[in-house]
């Protein structure tokens, strides 16, 4: 078990490295890409525990779509470059340390609570769970309804940024 | 260690050895290259001639290009785990996934309709 251990704190280390990376960058280029670390960190995270469509889909929407959403975000506002560095700074370091350690606080004392004790030990029958044949079993089986209902939340999605779009 | 993680510990090792490469190589051409600082060499290539002023505001409209193709990537998404159980679901989910992509057609027939998937 001791190279899962491993493997997760060098992944969780330069998870928060680029992370810290995210919200120091001076350009908001570098910040995506820095994104792209954090979202590819967690997608080796997913690898960890056995969930590997889900780590695959964190790849092919995250890093793949979101990534594209917020470059083409940086592209329509005029985001400072290079001659106009340290906009992207200001005065709420306080503030943010503050809120930034109250929220840790808050997650790593409920998921302690709730998971606390809790010893996963993985084998290898295990890996079929996160297999996308499994997953596809308990959403075309179990929750077919809310599966519908996601069509209609990309559907409302989608004529919202029409909407958005439209010149008149 | 399992067979899982033994697997993806080749990926691991790709991801590590190509790291390890590009570092290597910049890093090498930092320290052999020679250094002499113009400002001509820090303005961008925008072929050949001298670049006008900052980048411009993209149109609105591409944005929803982008968007399309999130939706569209996380129906792709959807499909995977229908597509390895394609037999065993059988009809039931034919008509299931049919219902899911005819809801997210009738989205992209909107955009079309509306005329901003119109480059002009």
């Amino acid at each position: 078990m001791w190279e899962q251990q491993v493997a997760f704190w060098v992944i969780a280390v330069a998870m928060a490295g680029a992370a810290i990376g995210v919200v120091r960058a001076n350009n908001v280029v570098h910040a995506a890409l820095f994104l792209i670390v954090v979202f590819a960190g967690s997608a080796a995270q997913y690898i960890l525990l056995l969930a590997e469509f889900v780590a695959w889909v964190q790849v092919l929407i995250y890093i793949g779509a979101i990534i594209v959403l917020f470059l083409f975000g940086v592209m329509l506002t005029r985001a400072p470059m290079r001659e106009e560095r340290g906009k992207l700074d200001n005065s709420q370091r306080l503030a943010s340390a503050v809120v930034a350690l109250f929220l840790f606080g808050v997650l790593a004392v409920f998921l302690i609570d709730a998971f606390g004790g809790t010893e996963l030990r993985f084998r290898d029958s295990m890996v079929e769970v996160g297999s996308a044949a499994s997953v596809g079993d308990s959403i075309f089986r179990q929750f077919v309804i809310p599966f519908e209902v996601v069509s209609m939340l990309l559907l409302a999605a989608l004529v919202g940024a029409v909407a958005l779009a439209r010149r008149d | 260690m399992t067979e899982f993680y033994r697997s993806y510990l080749a990926v691991a090792v790709l991801i590590l050895a190509a790291i390890g490469m590009v570092g290597f190589m910049l890093g090498l051409g930092r320290l052999i290259r020679p250094v002499r600082a113009q400002e001509q060499k820090y303005i961008p290539y925008e072929a050949g001639s001298d670049p006008t002023g900052t980048f411009g505001q993209s149109n609105v409209r591409y944005y929803v290009f982008a968007l399309l193709f999130v939706i569209f990537d996380v129906e792709a998404v959807f499909i995977f785990p229908w597509a390895v159980n394609l037999e065993s679901l059988g009809w039931f989910g034919l008509v299931e996934m049919t219902i899911f992509v005819v809801v997210l057609t009738l989205g992209l027939v909107y955009a079309w309709r509306k005329g901003v998937l119109r480059w002009a």
